[in-house]
């Protein structure tokens, strides 16, 4: 599935994969939608009629460079922001027409992990995992327990349970968010940026982790990232943004043949190319040689003769 | 042109300043809508008076003594001029109770309790744990700033009533104990001197204070720019604005009780 305000990068593209949403149709088995999405911050405008599905049951990584928006795609999917114009569906459910506890209900079925783990530090790892529960159930305190233990096992932090989160490493602390999101075991579980920082084992476990997760649970995942190798070995289907839109989507290996200058700069870590090395300044040897600078920013004032 | 431009400037920033204090009322308003659930969860609100109370509990006696003690000691000094050191006494109870004691612990409760609520919501901003909490359907007004804020409201009237008693006892330990003044005399005029209505006006004062201080406070830190800086700025902002605050409302909450 793709967007919006130059189709025909896209379709030049031709990589709609099997396993992702197709083009243009209506997705029968998607978990969101979203339907011609417009959504500006301040001037800036950020999508422009932005049409994609993630469809039940996959891993759907969601990928393209910094600022190009996915973050904010992630707000808008969780009903964190509203769009300016079109619909986010989740289950059926249009986000930018509920109510507050509209909202909530509909997140009461998500799970979502942070960058960073977003841990409650004043907590310990057990009534870190508790907490929703405590918050949205009236279960007995044995039957907490009997869950919380559950989903830690089910990360490898049993035995972490009375930790606090300053103890933990980075990888502990996203596998302990990970037992958290999934307690009140959501239908759809939204990972943003879950490899940043991890060394290569914590990175792997995590990796596993999803995908044993989304199969085991029968849940679907959206998993924002960089790290295009780690993410194409879990990945059903893959979208690549830039500037705000789906530039190409499909499996990993499809992007990976693409001929699109965007998609091989992001795919092989090219630093140049249609995204730009140089922020964009005044002229390199004009400015050596003391004319006058363009932008204040870049050292300000007039340089005297 | 630049008139102009500083015209246009200024009136950007009555424009910012009177956003920002409409944000700071409804939020207050939030806050105190939110308050009588917290009833259902008192767990919640205790951890907090320990956190705003009993941890400034040391710094309030401290001060609370010292400043008794130069109440004491000024005082003394100056009633001797007049041979009128009998009334040290009520003299330093009057003080304490009605300005000294309210608005010194207040001050005190802001640099101490009211920053550390500020950095500590805020850095639960930076850190994306108002975030998550949002995203597990829990309202961080309701399970983060509203205990706080009554925490911060039980645990100031009680220090400042310990502040005043702590103060009491340096003011008769500096004018009994090292200046001499008969102690039935210290104590009996005091006794005379001092209504109920006296005492009532420093717990009235120390309310309003704590109600200043504590939802600007959580608001500060709740409305904190995620980034260290923005945390440092905001709890610069909770002390200053708070001390304005407190100020202010002694000013307008004395000349009410005078008339």
């Amino acid at each position: 599935m793709e967007s919006s305000a130059t189709p025909a990068v896209a379709v030049d593209l031709a990589l709609t994969g099997r396993s992702c949403a197709p083009v243009g149709e209506e997705v029968r088995d998607a978990i969101v939608s979203i339907e011609g999405l417009v959504y500006r911050a301040g001037r800036r405008t950020i999508f422009d009629g932005l049409n994609l599905a993630f469809r039940k049951g996959q891993v759907t990584a969601v990928m393209g460079p910094s600022g190009t928006g996915k973050t904010t795609l992630l707000k808008l999917i969780t009903g964190q922001v509203r769009p300016d114009r079109g619909r986010v569906l989740v289950d059926g459910q249009d986000l930018g027409q509920l109510s507050r506890e509209g909202v909530y209900a509909v997140r009461r079925r998500m799970g979502m992990l942070f960058q960073n783990g977003a841990l409650l530090t004043d907590l310990s790892v057990f009534e870190n995992v508790a907490f929703p529960l405590r918050e949205h159930t009236d279960l007995p305190e044995r039957l907490v327990r009997h869950v919380v233990l559950t989903k830690l096992h089910a990360v490898g932090l049993r035995g972490a349970a009375s930790l606090m989160p300053a103890e933990l490493s980075g990888g502990m602390a996203r596998r302990v968010a990970l037992a958290r999101a999934i307690v009140m075991d959501p239908a759809l579980l939204i990972y943003d940026e879950p490899f940043v920082g991890l060394d290569p084992i914590s990175m792997g476990v995590v990796l596993r982790l999803i995908r044993q997760m989304n199969d085991a649970l029968g849940i679907t995942s959206i998993v924002v990232s960089h790290d295009v190798h780690e993410i194409s070995a879990v990945a059903d289907c893959t979208y690549l943004l830039s500037e705000g839109r789906v530039v190409a989507s499909g499996s990993p290996d499809e992007l990976r043949g693409s001929q699109s200058e965007i998609v091989r700069q992001f795919m092989n870590g090219m630093a140049d190319g249609p995204v730009p090395f140089h922020f964009p300044a005044p002229d390199y040897e004009t400015q050596l040689l003391g004319a006058s600078f363009g932008n204040r920013a870049a050292g300000g004032g007039k340089v005297k003769p | 042109m630049s008139t102009v431009n500083l015209r246009i400037d200024r009136l950007g920033g009555v424009r910012g300043a009177l956003e920002k204090l409409g944000a700071y009322l409804l939020f207050a308003g939030r806050l105190l809508l939110a308050s009588p659930r917290a009833v259902l969860r008192p767990g919640l609100v205790v951890a907090q008076i320990y956190n705003a109370g009993a941890l400034s509990l040391a710094l309030i006696m401290f001060c609370g003594l010292f400043v008794g003690m130069v109440l004491g000691l000024q005082g003394a000094d100056l009633l001797q001029r007049f041979g009128a050191e009998e009334a040290l006494g009520p003299a330093a109870a009057l003080g304490m109770l009605k300005q000294l004691g309210p608005v010194v612990a207040a001050l005190l409760f802001a640099g101490r309790a009211g920053t550390a609520l500020t950095s500590e919501i805020g850095l639960m901003a930076a850190t994306d744990q108002l975030s998550a909490m949002e995203m597990m359907a829990v309202d961080p007004v309701r399970r983060v700033c509203v205990p706080r804020f009554l925490g911060a409201l039980i645990a100031l009237p009680l220090l400042t009533a310990i502040f005043i008693t702590i103060g009491l006892y340096g003011s008769q330990l500096v004018g009994v104990q090292l200046l001499g003044i008969d102690a039935g005399q210290f104590w009996s005029q005091m006794r005379n001197a001092v209504e109920l209505d006296d005492i009532a006006e420093g717990m009235v004062k120390s309310v309003f204070f704590a109600l200043a201080i504590a939802s600007l406070a959580v608001f500060e830190g709740f409305h904190a720019q995620p980034t260290a800086e923005g945390v440092g700025r905001a709890t610069t902002r909770t002390v200053v604005n708070s001390s304005i605050a407190v100020l202010l409302l002694n000013y307008v909450l004395t000349a009410f009780y005078i008339h």
